[in-house]
Formats: structure tokens, C-alpha cells, sequence
């Protein structure tokens, strides 16, 4: 039971960088960005690339970031140049990274046991937690800037945006780049946990980004001062252990597809069926802004 | 200050759907004037300001303001000397921001947008000023989001935000028309306020003939996208505005105001 734990913890941990990721998209920009399904293992692929490549695991990592960023760039450019619906344009980033993902090494499975990692010599949990907390902090940071917040205001009203004198355009690039980098980064991060780099990783992980968001929003309800970084993380967490959980009491790990979805259709029904109790927190709400 | 020449714009050319809404259609307005813009629903009022903001892109005609063609400026590019208060609440505001975290990015208005924090705690008490002025008791709900406020609450913020930078031209769609009797004529008054201080040329678009006629230099009215009547204020009543409305068969005929 403790090693579930744990394993459940330090995965968690890594899937609140992916979570983070799909909140910039799908929560501040309302943007259903699937290019996610490519960019998680084309973090995974990269890093592979890269270590093989003599650069150390924190290079890699890091440049997994870095790169990953490419593919938001791709998704803005079928989207907002050529005019691509956004789903679409995620589904299709996805599809060309599922080729390269497969090109990057030249295979479907690359092992990373020959190769140390960023785990190397510490308690993962420990790196995972410094990790996380990292990009927290800088993500919380940045959407205090005014760059943040414009970013923040296209997703709630490019009107607004344009009569500031800005192209939120530019915003939904910026959203889309550092989403891709997180996701990218998650899979890095993911590959090293796992040993290897695989080519299905990356199937129905939006629905882990996507389930985490609203775990984490339905779990803090009430803590409507948390921010969006902090739900992100807290929903991967509980989500991640809840799957863990299903897999102790029995279920193959092949289940967990279904698992995964079935506990979202569960959070989201929850949601529909307590409208008394969303409600309740509204208006809590109200009537303390009134207070103070 | 602003022309509006020739200026042909058709929705939906060459599809069952086209309507034509300008035909050669040509307006001036006066530097430092408040121009009223009356005219029944569905005229054209807030296409011709999506045109002049761009919004939305004309077939022909030119936009010229200040002796500038400013046709090949993106919407954002002219909010630099346009602001603009749309005829929906929500359009000028971003709803899951809270009322001091619009304000702060209306103060910066077509300025840079940088790294740096936006919240500047040293000019709170200037925004709750700004705010106060509206008796809305905004000024007590800084850090309420703004999905929370009512319409009209919106619309009054959406005033506020629109005029941060003292624009040159100011477009208000129907700006007072979700407020409260009180709140419409508060937000008339500042709205005239800050036009003459700060000497705004504005076009207001209104269906309020009485408001229309006390806060505006000039009254222009639309129909079938050409301008039917163009008066000063001063050498129009109320009654003869209203009785051309009944006269132009506008959809049901218009009792005097309230
Ligand atoms: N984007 C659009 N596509 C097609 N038709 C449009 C579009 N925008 C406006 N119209 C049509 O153009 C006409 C003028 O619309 P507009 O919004 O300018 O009217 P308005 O004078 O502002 O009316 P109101 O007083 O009701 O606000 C209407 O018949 C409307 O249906
Ligand atoms: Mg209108």
C-alpha cells in the first residue's frame, strides 16, 4: 500500500505538469488544444533523442521544454493562419507528431535504462516535488504580469484584448507555446520515471489533463481564492491516485483508459447533478466580497 | 475629425442572406462634438461602428480621421485614438477578472505590456476614485469578479475602462440603455463630463430621443442606410424627432418618452 502510494504521488506529480499544461489551453484561453496527445510523447521522444545525443538529463529535460513549445507554434499557425478549427488543428499537430515521434529515434519503444536521469541519486519524489513546485511558481508568477493577464483576457474576451491595443492573437501563441513546452516537459519527465519512451503514451492523455482540471476545480470548490496552478495540481494528484487505487483493487492496467474516463464522466456528472450546491458557493461568494 | 466617405458594406454578398446596409453612404463629424445617432433597430448603427473601429472590413469607402486613412489599421491598431462602449455589457470587460484587475489593464491602454506585475497597489486609491464617481459602490468591490456585476454595473465599467486613455473618438452604442433610471442619467452626466474636459469627439448611438436631444451637439438619424435627418440639437423638439420615427413606418409607432 505505501509503494502505491508513493508510485501514485510521484506520477501524480508528473501529470500536474501536463495538467498545468492543459489548463493554460482548455481552462484560461478556451482553447481544446488535442495537439497534447502528440506533444506528451514527443516530450517523452525528445528527451530520448537528446540524452542518446551525450546532452545530461537536465539538458534534455529542459530542451524537451523548449522544443515542445514548437508544437503550440504549429497548432497557432493551422489555426489563426490558415484558419483550421481548433480541435481540428490540435488533432492534426498530433498526427504529424505521431510521425516524427516515430522518426525522432526511429522506433516505437526506446529503453532509457542505459541512460541516467534527472532521478539519478535522489528520491524521485523529492526532484518531482522541486520540479513541480518550480513551474508553479513561475506559472503563478507570470499570469500576475500584465503579459499574464492579457493572456487571461483573450481567453474571456479578445474584444477587450483589441480595444487595449493588442493582437490576442499574439496571446493565444503565447498560451499555446508554453502549454505545448509543459506538456512536452511532462512527457520528458514521464519517460525517465518510466524507463523508456513509448509511442502509445501519449493516447487518451488528454482526458488525464482534462480530468485533472475538473477533479481539482470539484475537489476546491469552495477555495475559489486557489489558484488555477494549485487546482491543477491537487485534481492530478487525487485523480492519479484514485486510478492507482482501481488498478490495487484488482483492475488490469490496460483498464485504466476506461478507468480514466469513466472517473471524469463521474466528476462531471457530480457537477451537473449539485446545482444547489454550485449555486451555494456563488453566492458565497457575493456576499463576501460584499463584507470586506 | 471624422469621414466617413462613400462607404458601400453588404453582408452576405451573392447568397440569399445579402443585405445591404451602406450604399455610397457619406458622414462627417465635427472635432470636439457629441453627435447623436438615432435610427430604428437593425439600420446599421453598429455595423457603421464596427466599421469605423474595425471590427469589420467595408466593401469601399474611406475612413478618414484627422486627415488619416485609417483603413489599413487593425481594430487594435485603432484603438489607440478609438474608444469604444458596445451595446453589449460584456464586450467591454473581462469577466473572470475582477473589477481592479480591469481597471489596471484599461490603464495601460496601448501602452507596452511587459513582464512585469500589473496590480500597482500605489494607484488602488486613484482607481476607487475613478470608481466613485459612478455611486455604483464599485469602489467597495475591487477584488469581486466581474461576472458577478449586474448589466448595467458592466456597461458603467465598460464606460469607465473605454475612456482610461482619452481617446480622440468615442464611440458609445447605446451605452446608458441596461442602466436604471438614476444609474442612466449618473452615467449621462459623467459620460458628458468627461467628453467636455477632455474635449472627446463622440458619436452616441441612442434610442433615447430625450437623452439624444440634452447631451448631444448634433442629431443624426439613419434609415435604409442613408442619414434622413441631420440637425443641431438646439433647433429640434422631442416631439418633432418622435413624430418622424412614427412617420418612417419604424416597426411599432413610438409613444412619447418616459
Ligand atoms: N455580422 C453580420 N452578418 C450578417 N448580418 C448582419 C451582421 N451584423 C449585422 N447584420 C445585420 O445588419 C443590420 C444592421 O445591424 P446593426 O447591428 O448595425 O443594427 P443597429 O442599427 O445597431 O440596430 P439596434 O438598434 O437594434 O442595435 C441588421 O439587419 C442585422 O441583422
Ligand atoms: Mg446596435
Amino acid at each position: 500500500m505505501n509503494t502505491l502510494i508513493l508510485t501514485s504521488i510521484e506520477q501524480g506529480l508528473i501529470f500536474s505538469v501536463l495538467a498545468i499544461g492543459v489548463t493554460i489551453t482548455f481552462k484560461i484561453l478556451d482553447f481544446a488544444d488535442m495537439s497534447v496527445e502528440g506533444t506528451f510523447p514527443f516530450g517523452a521522444f525528445l528527451f530520448a533523442k537528446l540524452i542518446s545525443g551525450g546532452f545530461t538529463p537536465l539538458t534534455s529535460t529542459l530542451l524537451s521544454f523548449v522544443f515542445g513549445t514548437l508544437a503550440g507554434l504549429l497548432t497557432y499557425t493551422l489555426n489563426i493562419k490558415l484558419k483550421i478549427k481548433a480541435l481540428l488543428s490540435g488533432i492534426l499537430t498530433a498526427t504529424i507528431l505521431y510521425t516524427i515521434n516515430l522518426r525522432l529515434n526511429g522506433k516505437s519503444n526506446v529503453g532509457l535504462f542505459s541512460y541516467s536521469s534527472i532521478y539519478e541519486g535522489f528520491e524521485p519524489v523529492i526532484i518531482l516535488i522541486l520540479m513541480v513546485f518550480g513551474v508553479k511558481i513561475l506559472m503563478d508568477t507570470f499570469l500576475k504580469t500584465e503579459v499574464g493577464y492579457l493572456l487571461i483576457a483573450t481567453g474571456d474576451n479578445e474584444t477587450l484584448v483589441k480595444s487595449l491595443g493588442e493582437d490576442s492573437n499574439k496571446y493565444k501563441l503565447i498560451g499555446l507555446m508554453i502549454s505545448n513546452g509543459l506538456v512536452a516537459l511532462s512527457g520528458a519527465l514521464m519517460a525517465q520515471y518510466q524507463g523508456f519512451a513509448e509511442i502509445t503514451m501519449g493516447t487518451g492523455i488528454i482526458v488525464v489533463g482534462i480530468a485533472s482540471i475538473i477533479v481539482g476545480d470539484t475537489v476546491l470548490r469552495k477555495q475559489r481564492f486557489l489558484k488555477l496552478t494549485t487546482r491543477a495540481i491537487t485534481g492530478a494528484l487525487i485523480y492519479k491516485f484514485i486510478g492507482a487505487l482501481a488498478i490495487d483493487l484488482g483492475l488490469a492496467p490496460t483498464d485504466l483508459k476506461a478507468i480514466n474516463a469513466i472517473i471524469v464522466i463521474m466528476f462531471l456528472s457530480y457537477n451537473t447533478f449539485n446545482p444547489i450546491k454550485m449555486k451555494k458557493a456563488d453566492e458565497l461568494k457575493v456576499v463576501e466580497e460584499v463584507k470586506c | 475629425m471624422l469621414n466617413v466617405r462613400n462607404l458601400s458594406k453588404t453582408f452576405n454578398p451573392g447568397t440569399n442572406y445579402e443585405l445591404r446596409i451602406f450604399n455610397e453612404f457619406n458622414l462627417h463629424i465635427n472635432k470636439g462634438e457629441c453627435t447623436g445617432i438615432l435610427g430604428a433597430n437593425g439600420c446599421g448603427k453598429t455595423t457603421l461602428f464596427n466599421i469605423i473601429s474595425g471590427a469589420i472590413r467595408q466593401e469601399k469607402g474611406l475612413i478618414i480621421l484627422n486627415g488619416k486613412n485609417i483603413d489599413n489599421l487593425k481594430e487594435n491598431e485603432r484603438a489607440r485614438f478609438i474608444g469604444r462602449v458596445h451595446q453589449n455589457p460584456s464586450a467591454g470587460v473581462s469577466p473572470s477578472l475582477t473589477i481592479l484587475e480591469n481597471i489596471s489593464l484599461s490603464d495601460k491602454k496601448c501602452q507596452k505590456f511587459t513582464l512585469r506585475k500589473l496590480i500597482n497597489k500605489h494607484k488602488t486609491e486613484a482607481y476607487k476614485e475613478i470608481l466613485s464617481t459612478l455611486d455604483l459602490g464599485l469602489e467597495n468591490k475591487l477584488n469581486t469578479e466581474v461576472k458577478y456585476l449586474s448589466g448595467g454595473q458592466r456597461q458603467s465599467l465598460s464606460l469607465l475602462m473605454a475612456t482610461m486613455n482619452k481617446p480622440e473618438l468615442l464611440l458609445l452604442d447605446e451605452h446608458t440603455a441596461a442602466l436604471d433610471p438614476k444609474t442612466s442619467r449618473l452615467v449621462m452626466e459623467k459620460t458628458q463630463e468627461l467628453i467636455k474636459t477632455h474635449s472627446i469627439t463622440t458619436m452616441m448611438i441612442s434610442h433615447n430621443v430625450r437623452d439624444a436631444l440634452k447631451y448631444s451637439d448634433r442629431i443624426i438619424m439613419l434609415d435604409k442606410g442613408e442619414i434622413i435627418l441631420d440637425v443641431r440639437s438646439s433647433q429640434i423638439t422631442e416631439k418633432e424627432l418622435l413624430s418622424i420615427y412614427n412617420s418612417r413606418n419604424y416597426g411599432s409607432p413610438l409613444s412619447e418618452a418616459v
